[in-house]
This record gives structure tokens, C-alpha cells and sequence, in this order.
């Protein structure tokens, strides 16, 4: 039950919150096909750390970006989602 | 052999109890254990594979024979250390697996053929087809388990509750109490959980006082136990309110379990005492030396008049004092170091116990080798020490790793999350000792595994057979696997495996800790959401006003909507025919308060649903609306729903009553996370309006009569005040005839059902529910998300790729370019026809033994003529029109010929939307 | 390999059992295979039995980096079954559950193969029809499947709470009588003696931390315990596939994620089948040992912890005592938990990979206990001959760039919502 810091919330704990997609997988609607594909369809799925999207279901309902390590489970950073985030 | 006694203190029992019937007393305070001992009671239980007669060997959690089944009817609770149960009035306990009885028991032939039934001998065997391993299963199955469980149901509550602090101490003993006290003077909010019933630890067998954490701002939690440590400082406590068996005072859970949010955690848990291996270590009589000492000063019992105490540490020699003061006999002390501490007692030192001797009533003596010689000593007690293996699983259960500590031969905590602390015995502040030797005269009956009948022998051939992985060793032999989950039996388990391999035992390795630190009930991991909560009910809003009509409830998720109205001696389907005839002739009103809604405004909001919707959005007018669909980014269909327009800016969308939510999230990352700068908001409105579809010939008439207004044309909408109650009114139709959907506000509604219900009632019609909701949208051809829409199928498989909208640029316009979401062979949406009944999930196929083509995803009645429609999946789809085929239902022998027509039965032409 | 019999048993009880021999060698790596199988779980060694049984191909070494059967193969809840609604894969689990069926014999080791038989609860009348397709896609695959009434159900399993007010009422179910369970750690065992006696080297204690590379050809794996050249090397190693397809500079459709389950202290017999549920998570059944096996919903976000979420647990022990109220005062004795390849169609990959040389057995999610022969078949005969058995033809890597995906559950490409 890991304690996640939402930036608009505080630290509050993993059941409220609901996990989307890595960040590398988001694909616009002005993507090439062959890129949709490769993004939506492959995962380098780090046994290290990864950026994923989660939402804050049961709280501010806003989304976010943890910067979480996938085998300790320690969050680096949580930062509200902005498009322009490097992958 | 003398009996285990009461020692003459002048204390009185107050309590009275019985065990295998018969009743017995005790005073407060005691465990069941302990009671036991001071009633005489030496046999307590039988082993799980060999049955071999065992009495109480600890005098705590790590207790691995003393099994009893405690309580009654529904709170019976098998398999509970004697140990970890405090005895209260009227408790009933019960001796398990044993038959007929604990004295004489049956299964204790296992013991006798215990040469042929090593550990994993059942590996070996048993060949042959799977109903002759069936058979020995049977017997198998039944001689194995331990207790047996409680049949009624369970009469008590149980409660889940959270807290937070700043620090949370695990052990209530000396080194857990002093560091809750310097945290508490420190300022923060302290929680102590301790397991037992009072606070004091080890300081209690050694009649130390500790001071009182209370008095310092400390929160104590007795009867607590940390049963799991999480992530970041998440750990859950089991906090037992009432002993296993008793009832809980009025109103209140018999268990607890706390979800805890600690900043730090301190684990001062203790260590437990090691068992040492020996011949017929196993016995009644055969104890811990602590626990010896334990039911001396705590439990005012002596376990046995002589004493034979064998150690390879210091602090044994403390039991034999107490030994001593309790008027007991020390026979001698087997050291196995050479240099021994003086004092008052037999000491001998290069000694060590070989066999101990006795019965099912206990032990009568030890043949111990002193240096090179052995002799016989009569004893009542072996009290037996190895040394202490420091309590770490709550350290390892969060990702702490371990260190090796040669001086005590035990695993200490390293290094790990730097929240958590450990202090005390926990951390390796006990004893040292010398390590055992590994001579074994008598490997077959030195027990390592007390439980499960795991001897030296087993680890042995475990080594022999190539099982050397520690986790192997486990797995094989079953060694750390029982209740106790290796308490007393890792540490000497990994000593022999690592002198078998030739390593150190830290180079063996340990296998994994895992919660719960002790067992706890499925009662209290559910909490209140045991039983008729595991999942809440979601009423709609007029749910009343459907009961009172006697509605027959459909689940769909978590809500229950109306599924018919029967009137008296109808069954089900005659009654959605009734509803579902009148709705095509007269009329009839359904609710549908729990389709998706969700209110899309904003300048930008029509690009907003043009992302989301893959139909045309910016051509809708001001009041009007649309049917759409949304597809998955992978371009699979994910709902469908309708579109209004009820202003220049103010849309408003509904979709599928099981995909709201998931609708919802979806519009939120389309909006927030594709398209940030959209100036659009979207409400989710689900829940705040109560839906009423009016529909059929006469929907006209009655709306007009009902609202005032010119009813809007079909997929037209208006504002309109009925009952009082401002309603919006959308002109849209599922069933195939002229309808309308009325919305207002849901605790408002009823008076808007009351009043088209009576006038659809005057007009010959009446309420429909969902059946008869199934049967008229299938006769239209709609398909309903989860059949014809079920995940797999694409807009093409149903028919609806020429709503696509062209210029592209909705979600999943580019996965949909994936060759075979488009391939002519995929199974497509045709109609189904017969004279019979088609029956619903049937497959399709050319005849019997035919290959699969497909299957009839949602089937029902014809309405105003007999026979059966059905919409199904069939490969080539309406290619095959005309086509006879099988829809086979093997399970409910069923099959049915079917004729393919297209997907439409009732109004192909929409000629009733038009008035 | 010494037989095992009760013969043998007889003579080994009589002699203070010696004579029994190593189940498995320990050898050291040799400089070059035919096939490397990267991954010694139950998928892995069934593979390798089966290239040398099946195939004569016994130049094959096994690897893997702990010991034996310590991946999930070592932590599932051992259901054997093989009814699915999609024929592609009840094709596959049900040619599975045929080798499941003779296995012990095969191997001369008893796994322990129970057909208890595998039950399906409806809750609804939704949930029956949603039964009766999956039972009679089943039974035109020519595989057993068998609608239950309440009654039937009740008599099967009667401490489920038939009472018509439960939370989850119980209307039927679907059985197959031909599953059921099987001793999870005695299949790696099994396969690891019986693929030894072939031949094969099974070699523990060796992690492979990169593969040799030439000519954009896998070449061989560099290991803990040196580099070993290979002709063909197959992953096989579940939760860990991503990171070892990386070595190859490979993506794949999988995700890792935290499953876990948890066990009663023993009681005696009283759940007999597998009770699972059409739309509860939730599962249950009861091993020979006499402690309640339950699971629930997965953990719903990457993780290669190993340590799951209370609140699974908590929510899985809610739901069973709803369906069976007499386990309420049972006890957990532990609980544990798997990291599962959870691929983006619920679907496993059998296949070559867009690396000569290279291959991929994986993306079982949840469900790679019951398939473990049937995917050592196939595996072996892919690493054999190179071209995939017609059974696994279906899991190929490229199916999700073709769209061609089997999705049972029909919820699409995020792992979590399985």
C-alpha cells in the first residue's frame, strides 16, 4: 500500500488512486499508425524505474506522473500531468 | 513421571472450563496452555502426519504442537495454539485430529509405518490413471487437515478501521516499551501493539517490572498483533477483541483489523527461543527452557517436578533457578560448551541430550552424552534451549535483508527502508551460544519440523534426492510449512541442510517472510464487508416506487434495476411478453436512471466528443441528437450511447449503464491528458437523475397530455415542467417505437413515475422492465454493449462503419487500420430467425460436428408474431443471408434451425418515429 | 533414473531409504547447446522434456537463475482446466489438460493430478447464458463442459450460501469435471528429472545477464557462470520477459504485475472442487493438505516486488465467505505472490521474435499454471523445427501489429483492467 504525495492532495494511500498507462505508451491522434502501434503494443517494462500515468480516483480525480521504481517500489517524484513532459 | 502442577501460590481460579470434556478450572490471566499444565494435562494434541502424541512445547505464538479446536457453532475456531489463547469462563476446548480419541488414537498407525512414509513419499507413488489417484486422494484428503471447521455461520462482527502516528512499535517488552517512551517524550503520536494480553515480554518470565508506556502519552494496543508490514510504512494489525471461541461484549467486533499509516516503525519483536534436535524431542514434557520458566513465574505452573535442562547458551541456567524457587528439581544442566557458568545446579558440561524416553503422558528420561560417556536421567521436563533466532519477518516482509551474526548463530537485520528500526532481542541482543554439533545417532526421530513430522532423516534424504535449494528443502519436506510457519524449525532445518551441503548457513540461504506473522481469520481480513457487504448494492433513485409494484430485480454491476413486473401466478416471460406486446401497441414507461450521462460544455466541448465519439458531432443541431459509438484506442468498440445538442455550447452525452465509470475516466484522459487545452468541462451526472423512457404509439399522446408541450420529433429534445418538476425530454428510442426519455432530478422523480405510469396504465399499457427492454431492442436490431459489443468487435463486425466518421481523428481511427480488424472472414452481425425459441449463446454451425462460425449473441421472442428472433456473430456476415443453420446449445440441448436475415425484425424503415 | 513405484518405496522403507538417486544432476554449463531455455519453471523444463522426448533433440541446457520452480510455477494456486470461451485457446488448454492427464506416468513422478473437477458459478441469469456459450463453444470443441442447476451446485459444494438474498446469489454454475488441481512444485520437479534422464542439463544458480549477439543473430547468453554459445535460445521466464527481451534491445506486449493468493491453516476436507466464479474474481479451492487455497483480482499496476496489496486479500476473503460463510473463522496461515507477464490481449506468446535465433514463450498472465505442458509442447516443437505447432499458431508476437488478438476477458490492452 504504497503512500503517494499528490500535489493537490498530500500523501495519501495507493487504494485512491488508479494506475493508467506508462507515460511512453500516451499516443495522440495525429500519430502515424506504425508509432500508434509500437507505443500502444510494446512496453520496455524496466525492472527499474519507469514514469507511469496514475489518477487520483477517489480524491481529486486529477492525473499524475510518478517517477516509482517497479521493484522497490519507491516514488521518486509525483507531478501533475502536463503534456509537454519529456518521456 | 510426575504430572505438570499447579504451584501452591494462593491464587484461586475463578474460571471454569473444559477440554475434551472434561471440566476443569483456571485462574485469570492464564493461557490455555498454561491451564491445561496446572489441570495435569500433559497430551494435548496429535502430530499431522504420524499422530504422534505432543503436549505444549512453547508457552507463546510459536507454539508448533499444541493445536486445540476452541468455541462453539459458528465460533468455533480450529487449529489454535493453546498458547495464544487466555482463558475465559465457559470456554470450550476440543482436542483435534485424533480419533477416536486424543488418548487412542487411530492414526498413530501412520507412526508405525513411518519408514515408508518419508517426506515426499506420496511423489513416488500413487500411479496410474487419475481416478485410482482419486481414490487414495480420498484418504488422504481425510486424514490430512488438522481441525475441522465450524459448519454455522458466523454469529459475531468483524471490523476494519485505520490509524495514523508518527511512530509504531511493535512488542510490548522491555526494549519496545523504552522505545515507545523516548517517542512519545519525543512529541510524536505513538502506537504499541502488543500480542499478548499484557505488556512485558521476556521481562515477564524473568518476574521483571516494566514501566507503564500509557503513563508516558502512549497509545497501547493489548491482544494486537503486527500482522504484515507493506509498503511505506503500511502495516496491518489484528487486534483481538474476544479469546477464539468467546463472545464479544455487546456491540462490539469480535476482531479488529487496523489499517495502520506509520511515519516510522520500530520493531522490537522479540526473539524466539530454539528447539534442539534430539531423539523423541517431539515428546509431551520435551519444552523451550524460556517457556519452562514462563509458566513458573506468569502462569504460577510447574511443567514437571524433575527437570533436565540441556543448553548451549546462558540463559537456560535462569529456568533452572526458577526451577529451583518453584520447588521443583533440577536434575542436572547439559551444556554443550565447555566453559560453563558457575552456580548452584548439576551442571555438565560437553553434554548434550541424545533421546528422550516416555510415553504418550510424557517423557520419563533422557539419555544424555556427557563428554564421551552417556547416562540415563529420570525427568519429567526436558527443558531445552538452542539459543534465539531474533524476529525479522516483519523487517524482511518489507524488503529488509538480513545479516549473518556468527556469536549467536542467528539472522539479524541489515539493512532496509529507512523507516524501519529494529531494537532489542530483535536486532540480535540475545544470548550467544555455541553451535550444535551435527552428530545425530537417531536422525529418523529427531524432529525439526515438530508440526508436520519433518525429522532430521527427511532433511537428510531431502539432501540425498537433490532437493537442496532451501526453498526446495521446504517444498519437499514440507519443513516451515505448518501453521507455526517455521518458527521453531527454520534455523535448525537450514543448520543441517548446510552442514549436508558444506556451507555456512547464511551461504544456504533463508526462504521468504510472508504475512501474516500469525494466522488470522478470513472474518477479520473481510471486516464488515464479510457476508452480505462485500460489495455494495446501488439503488436507483425510485427504486422504492418499483418495489412497491413488486419488480423483479436484475443485478447489472452493482446497481439492480427492474427486470419485470409480474402480476399474480405470470412467470417471468410471460410477464416481459405482456410488457413487452403492450409497448408495441399501446404503450409502456421503463426506467433507465443508470445510463451514463455526462453534461459536455465549453466552447471546445463538441471537439471534445469528436475525439471521443468516432460519429459525426459537428454537423448536430441545437436540440437534437444522435446516436454514437466510442471506440478503444485499439479500435475495438467500448460503448455506445446518444448524443444531444442542448445548446451552442452545452452537450450532453450518454452511454451504457456497466461502462459508466469507464466512460468517465476515458472522457477525463481524453480531455485532460490528450487534449489539455481544450476549454470544455465534463460532469459526470449518472447518478443525479432519474431516467424515465415513456415509448410506444400512444407516447405522444400521453407526453402531450403530461407535459404541456408539443412533444419533440424523433431525436429532438425539450425542456418541459411536469409534475412541477423542471424535466428534460429527449426523443430517443431503444425499443423501436416513438419514445421519449424523461430526466429530473432523482430524489424528485417519483411523482413524474406515478404519473406517466397511470396514464400509460389508462391507455392499456404498462411499466416494462428489462426483459421486456431485451425483447424490443432486439427485434430493432440494436446491439447492447457486452453481447453483440463484447470487447472483440470492431464497428465493421456490427454493422457500423459507415457512421465512421471519414475525416478520422477519434480515438482509435489509427489502430482500426490493422488489416485484420478489417479481414473478410471475421464474424459479423446478421439476424437470426425460427419457429422456435432461439436459444441465446448458441453456436453456429452448418449442421452437427460442423465447425464453429459463429454464435448468437442476444435472442427473444417475436413480439406480435410467434417464433423466435436472435442477433448473432457469424462469419461473413450478411454475405450469408439467407443461409439455414444449426444454433446449437450442447448444454442445454438445445438446437434450433435458424434462417439468417439481416439484423432488423420489427421497422426496418424507423417508419413509427415518425408521427 | 531409478524408478519410483510402491515397490520402491517398500524396499527404501526397509532399508532406511537409501538407494534413492539425485533427482537431477547439477552440471556445469558446457560451452555450447542446440537450445537454451532461459527459465527453469514448470514451461521451461516441460520444454525441454519434450525437445528430447518428443524431438531427439537433447543438446539443451535449461537455465535459470535461482532454483527450479521458483517463479511462479512455485506460487500459482494450481488449477488445471481448460475451459475458455475463445477456441484457440481451449484448443490449447484442453490438448494441455490431455498431457495433464498421463503425466505422472510419463514422468514417473506423481504430480498429484486431480480432477476435481472445475466449477464456474453464475450469479445471475446473464451470468448462465454468459456460462452456457462458454460451455457450448466447449462441447462443439468436443471438450467437457456441463450446465448446473442451483441443486446441482449445492449438492457438489453445500457449504456455498445457496440462500436466495446472498450478495452473490448462486443460480448454477458450468463445471468441467475434467479439471481440477495438481502439485505445482512436483511438475517442475518432475520435468526437471525426467528431462535430466534425457539428457538435458538443468542448471540452477545461473542467470543469463546477456545474449551474444552477431550478425544480428542471437549467438548464445553470457551467465553468471560464463557464456555459453547456443543454436536457438528460448525465453521462458514469465514476469521477467521484458527485461530479458532488452537484452535483445526487444519491446514486447507484456506487463509485469503482482498477483497474489494466500492459504488456510489445514482443516479437514470440505470444499472438494475449484469454485471459481463468472464474475467474481474470486476463487477457491482446497489442497490435499487440507488448508483453503483463495486468490482474487491482481494487484492492477506494474510491479516486480513480489509483495502485493492487503487490500486484494482483504477484498478475496470478503467475497469468499459471502459465497462459502464457513470460512470465516478459518485462519490465513500465509500469503504470497507472483509477478505475472500480463500480455495485451490475455493471451500467451509462443513465438519467434523479430531476432534470429531468439523465441518467446510468455504473457501467460494469470493463467500459465494449467497450460504448462501443452506450452512446453508447442515451445519445444517451435524450438525444434522453427516453425510454431498449429496449436500455438494463433500467439504470435505480431499479433498485435495485425490486429488479430485473443482477447477471452474482451477488455483490450491495459494489463490491469484483466
Amino acid at each position: 500500500m504504497m503512500l503517494i504525495d499528490c500535489p493537490y492532495c498530500g500523501e495519501r494511500a495507493q487504494a485512491e488512486f488508479t494506475y493508467e498507462r506508462t507515460l511512453d505508451s500516451i499516443v495522440s491522434l495525429d500519430m502515424p499508425v506504425e508509432e500508434v502501434l509500437a507505443r500502444l503494443f510494446s512496453r520496455a517494462n524496466p525492472r527499474g524505474e519507469d514514469r507511469e500515468l496514475w489518477r487520483h480516483t477517489s480524491g481529486c480525480r486529477q492525473w499524475l506522473v510518478l517517477r516509482r521504481h517497479r521493484r522497490t517500489h519507491a516514488i521518486a517524484a509525483v507531478d501533475p500531468y502536463a503534456p509537454d513532459d519529456p518521456e | 513421571m510426575t504430572a505438570p502442577r499447579r504451584i501452591a501460590d494462593g491464587a484461586t481460579d475463578s474460571l471454569r472450563f473444559t477440554f475434551d470434556g472434561r471440566a476443569m478450572t483456571a485462574r485469570p490471566g492464564v493461557t490455555l496452555a498454561a491451564a491445561l499444565l496446572a489441570n495435569g494435562v500433559s497430551l494435548v494434541a496429535r502430530s499431522f502426519k504420524y499422530h504422534r502424541p505432543r503436549g505444549v512445547m512453547a508457552a507463546g505464538v510459536e507454539e508448533p504442537n499444541a493445536l486445540v479446536t476452541v468455541g462453539e457453532g459458528g465460533r468455533t475456531e480450529p487449529n489454535t495454539r493453546a498458547t495464544d489463547v487466555f482463558v475465559y469462563d465457559g470456554l470450550v476446548a476440543r482436542s483435534q485430529n485424533a480419533w477416536p480419541s486424543l488418548n487412542f488414537d487411530m492414526g498413530a498407525m501412520n507412526g508405525m509405518l513411518a519408514r515408508f512414509l518419508p517426506a515426499g513419499f506420496y511423489y513416488k507413488t500413487f500411479f496410474g490413471p487419475a481416478s485410482r489417484w482419486m481414490l487414495y486422494e480420498r484418504f488422504i484428503r481425510r486424514a490430512a487437515g488438522l481441525g475441522k471447521a465450524p459448519v454455522d455461520s458466523d454469529p459475531d462482527d468483524f471490523e476494519h478501521r485505520a490509524a495514523f502516528c508518527d511512530v509504531l512499535v511493535v512488542g510490548g517488552g522491555p526494549a519496545g516499551i523504552q522505545a515507545a517512551r523516548d517517542a512519545a517524550a519525543a512529541g510524536g503520536r505513538v502506537i504499541l501493539a502488543e500480542q499478548d494480553a499484557v505488556l512485558g515480554g521476556s521481562a515477564l518470565r524473568d518476574g521483571i517490572a516494566v514501566p507503564d508506556p500509557v503513563q508516558a502519552g502512549v497509545r497501547v494496543m493489548l491482544r494486537t498483533t503486527a500482522s504484515g508490514n507493506w509498503d511505506h510504512g503500511f502495516v496491518t494489525l489484528v487486534e483481538r477483541i474476544a479469546e477464539p471461541g468467546q463472545q464479544p461484549p455487546a456491540g462490539m467486533p469480535a476482531q479488529r483489523l487496523w489499517h495502520v499509516r506509520a511515519k516510522r516503525i520500530v520493531l522490537a519483536t522479540g526473539a524466539i527461543e530454539r528447539p534442539l534436535t534430539f531423539a523423541g524431542n517431539d515428546r509431551p514434557g520435551v519444552m523451550l527452557a524460556s517457556a519452562v520458566r514462563a509458566y513458573i513465574r506468569r502462569h504460577g505452573v510447574l511443567a514437571g517436578q524433575r527437570v533436565v535442562i540441556a543448553t548451549n547458551n546462558d540463559d537456560a541456567y535462569r529456568t533452572a533457578d526458577a526451577v529451583r524457587e518453584a520447588g521443583g528439581t533440577v536434575v542436572a544442566i547439559l551444556d554443550s560448551r565447555a566453559d560453563t557458568p558457575a552456580g548452584v545446579h548439576p551442571v555438565f558440561a560437553d553434554a548434550a541430550p541424545l533421546a528422550a524416553h516416555g510415553g504418550r503422558g510424557g517423557i520419563t528420561a533422557v539419555t544424555a552424552r556427557i563428554g564421551t560417556t552417556t547416562r540415563r536421567l529420570r525427568a519429567d521436563v526436558i527443558a531445552m534451549s538452542g539459543g534465539f533466532t531474533p524476529v525479522v519477518h516483519l523487517h524482511s516482509q518489507a524488503g529488509g535483508t538480513l545479516g549473518w551474526r556468527e556469536d549467536i548463530q542467528a539472522f539479524v537485520p541489515e539493512g532496509g527502508p529507512e523507516w524501519i528500526e529494529s531494537v532489542g532481542s530483535a536486532v540480535g541482543e540475545v544470548e550467544p551460544i555455541a553451535p550444535a554439533s551435527a552428530e545425530l545417532p537417531d536422525p529418523k526421530h529427531s524432529f525439526i519440523d515438530f508440526q508436520n513430522d519433518v525429522a532430521a532423516s527427511d532433511v537428510d534424504l531431502a539432501w540425498r534426492e537433490g532437493y537442496r535449494s532451501v526453498e526446495h528443502l521446504k517444498r519437499y519436506t514440507t519443513l516451515g510449512m505448518a501453521t507455526d510457519q517455521g518458527k521453531t524449525s527454520n534455523m535448525a532445518g537450514l543448520a543441517r541442510l548446510a552442514t549436508s551441503a558444506g556451507v555456512t548457513i547464511p551461504q544456504a540461504g533463508l526462504t521468504t517472510f510472508r504475512p501474516p506473522y500469525t494466522p488470522l481469520t478470513l472474518g477479520a481480513m473481510a471486516g464488515a464487508d464479510g457476508g452480505g457487504h462485500a460489495a455494495p448494492r446501488r439503488r436507483i433513485p425510485l427504486h422504492d416506487a418499483h418495489e412497491a409494484r413488486g419488480a423483479l430485480w436484475q443485478p447489472l454491476g452493482l446497481w439492480h434495476r427492474p427486470r419485470a413486473y409480474p402480476q399474480t401466478g405470470e412467470t417471468l416471460h410471460d410477464a416481459a411478453l405482456r410488457e413487452a406486446r403492450a409497448v408495441r401497441t399501446v404503450a409502456g414507461c421503463t426506467d433507465v436512471s443508470t445510463l451514463a450521462k455526462f453534461a459536455v460544455r465549453g466552447p471546445d466541448a463538441a471537439r471534445l466528443l469528436e475525439l471521443v465519439c468516432a460519429t459525426g458531432i459537428a454537423k448536430l443541431a441545437v436540440g437534437r441528437g444522435r446516436y454514437t459509438f466510442m471506440l478503444r484506442e485499439d479500435g475495438i468498440v467500448l460503448d455506445d450511447g446518444t448524443v444531444w445538442r442542448l445548446d451552442e455550447n452545452d452537450y450532453l452525452l450518454t452511454s451504457s449503464t456497466g461502462g459508466a465509470d469507464r466512460m468517465e475516466a476515458h472522457l477525463s484522459y481524453v480531455h485532460r491528458v490528450l487534449a489539455p487545452t481544450l476549454r470544455v468541462s465534463v460532469v459526470a451526472q449518472q447518478e443525479h437523475y432519474a431516467g424515465i423512457a415513456l415509448a410506444g404509439p400512444r407516447a405522444v399522446a400521453i407526453l402531450a397530455d403530461l407535459a404541456g408541450i408539443e412533444p419533440p420529433a424523433h431525436m429532438g429534445l425539450a425542456h418541459a415542467e411536469v409534475c412541477g418538476l423542471r424535466t428534460l425530454i429527449l426523443a430517443a428510442s431503444y425499443s423501436g417505437e416513438r419514445a421519449f426519455e424523461l430526466y429530473a432530478a432523482g430524489h424528485d422523480a417519483a411523482p413524474i413515475w406515478d404519473a406517466i405510469e397511470n396514464k400509460v396504465r389508462a391507455a392499456g399499457g404498462f411499466p416494462y422492465g428489462l426483459e421486456a427492454l431485451e425483447f424490443l431492442r432486439i427485434e430493432k436490431g440494436h446491439v447492447v454493449i457486452g453481447a453483440e459489443a463484447d470487447g472483440r468487435t470492431t464497428p465493421h463486425d456490427l454493422g457500423l462503419e459507415r457512421m465512421l466518421r471519414k475525416t478520422g481523428g477519434f480515438v482509435g481511427a489509427q489502430a482500426l487500420a490493422r488489416p485484420a480488424l478489417t479481414a473478410p472472414d471475421r464474424r459479423r452481425l446478421v439476424g437470426l430467425v425460427s419457429p422456435e425459441q432461439i436459444p441465446e449463446g448458441a453456436m453456429l454451425v452448418a449442421d452437427h460436428g460442423a465447425p464453429v462460425e459463429g454464435h448468437v449473441s442476444s435472442a427473444g421472442p417475436r413480439l406480435l408474431e410467434t417464433g423466435g428472433a436472435a442477433l448473432a456473430l457469424l462469419a461473413g456476415g450478411m454475405a450469408r443471408q439467407g443461409e439455414t443453420l444449426l444454433a446449437t446449445s450442447p448444454t442445454r440441448d438445445r438446437h434450433v434451425r435458424v434462417t439468417v436475415t439481416a439484423p432488423v425484425f420489427h421497422d426496418p424503415d424507423g417508419a413509427r418515429y415518425r408521427d | 533414473m531409478k524408478r519410483y513405484s510402491a515397490m520402491a518405496l517398500l524396499r527404501a522403507g526397509l532399508t532406511g531409504q537409501r538407494g534413492w538417486e539425485r533427482a537431477w544432476r547439477d552440471p556445469e554449463p558446457k560451452p555450447h547447446y542446440d537450445v537454451i531455455v532461459i527459465g527453469g519453471g514448470g514451461h521451461g523444463l516441460s520444454t525441454a522434456y519434450y525437445l528430447a522426448k518428443v524431438h531427439g533433440v537433447r543438446s539443451v541446457a535449461v537455465l535459470e537463475r535461482g532454483w527450479i520452480g521458483g517463479g511462479n510455477t512455485g506460487r500459482n494456486t494450481t488449477i488445471v482446466r481448460s475451459n475458455y470461451r475463445q477456441k484457440p485457446l481451449h484448443d490449447l488448454f484442453d490438448f494441455a489438460l490431455g498431457l495433464w492427464e498421463g503425466m505422472s506416468d510419463e514422468l514417473n513422478y506423481n504430480v498429484m493430478f486431480s480432477p476435481r473437477g472445475a466449477l464456474f458459478l453464475g450469479h445471475s441469469d446473464a451470468d448462465m447464458t454468459q456460462l452456457a456459450q462458454r460451455g457450448d463453444a466447449l462441447r462443439c470443441s468436443g471438450i467437457d463442459a456441463e450446465l448446473m442447476t442451483g441443486d446441482d451446485v449445492h449438492r457438489l459444494v453445500p457449504l456455498l450460501d445457496m440462500s436466495p438474498d446472498a450478495r452473490f446469489p448462486i443460480h448454477g454454475g458450468l463445471i468441467q469435471r475434467r479439471g481440477g488441481t495438481a502439485r505445482h512444485d512436483a511438475v517442475a520437479w518432475g520435468y526437471a528429472r525426467a528431462a535430466d534422464a534425457q539428457g538435458v542439463d538443468v542448471i540452477q544458480n545461473c542467470e543469463v545477464t546477456g545474449l551474444v549477439m552477431a550478425g544480428g543473430r542471437v549467438t548464445g547468453v553470457e551467465t553468471t557462470r560464463g557464456t555459453i554459445g547456443a543454436g536457438r535460445v528460448g525465453i521462458c521466464v514469465a514476469g521477467n520477459s521484458g527485461p530479458v527481451a532488452a537484452m535483445a534491445g526487444l519491446k514486447l506486449p507484456i506487463e509485469a504485475q503482482t498477483l497474489q493468493a494466500f492459504v488456510t491453516e489445514p482443516v479437514k476436507p470440505m470444499i472438494d472442487t475449484v469454485v471459481m466464479s463468472q464474475s467474481l474474481h474470486c476463487y477457491v479451492s482446497q489442497s490435499d493438505k487440507g488448508g483453503i487455497v483463495l486468490g482474487g483480482d491482481p494487484d492492477q499496476f506494474p510491479s516486480y516486488a513480489q509483495r502485493g496489496l492487503p487490500i486484494r486479500l482483504e477484498k478475496a476473503a470478503a467475497e469468499a465467505i459471502a459465497l462459502v460463510p464457513a470460512l470465516s473463522r478459518l485462519r490465513m496461515v500465509r500469503c504470497w505472490s507472483g509477478t505475472t507477464d500480463m500480455s495485451f490481449d490475455g493471451s500467451p506468446i509462443i513465438s519467434a521474435l523479430p531476432v534470429d535465433g531468439l523465441y518467446l514463450n510468455g504473457g501467460w498472465c494469470y493463467g500459465g499454471f494449467k497450460a504448462t505442458p501443452g506450452s512446453g509442447w508447442c515451445y519445444a516443437h517451435l524450438l525444434a523445427t522453427g516453425e510454431s505447432h498449429p496449436l500455438a499458431a494463433p500467439f504470435s508476437f505480431d499479433r498485435f501489429a495485425t490486429g488479430a488478438t485473443i482477447d477471452e476477458a474482451g477488455v483490450g490492452f491495459m494489463p490491469q483492467l484483466r
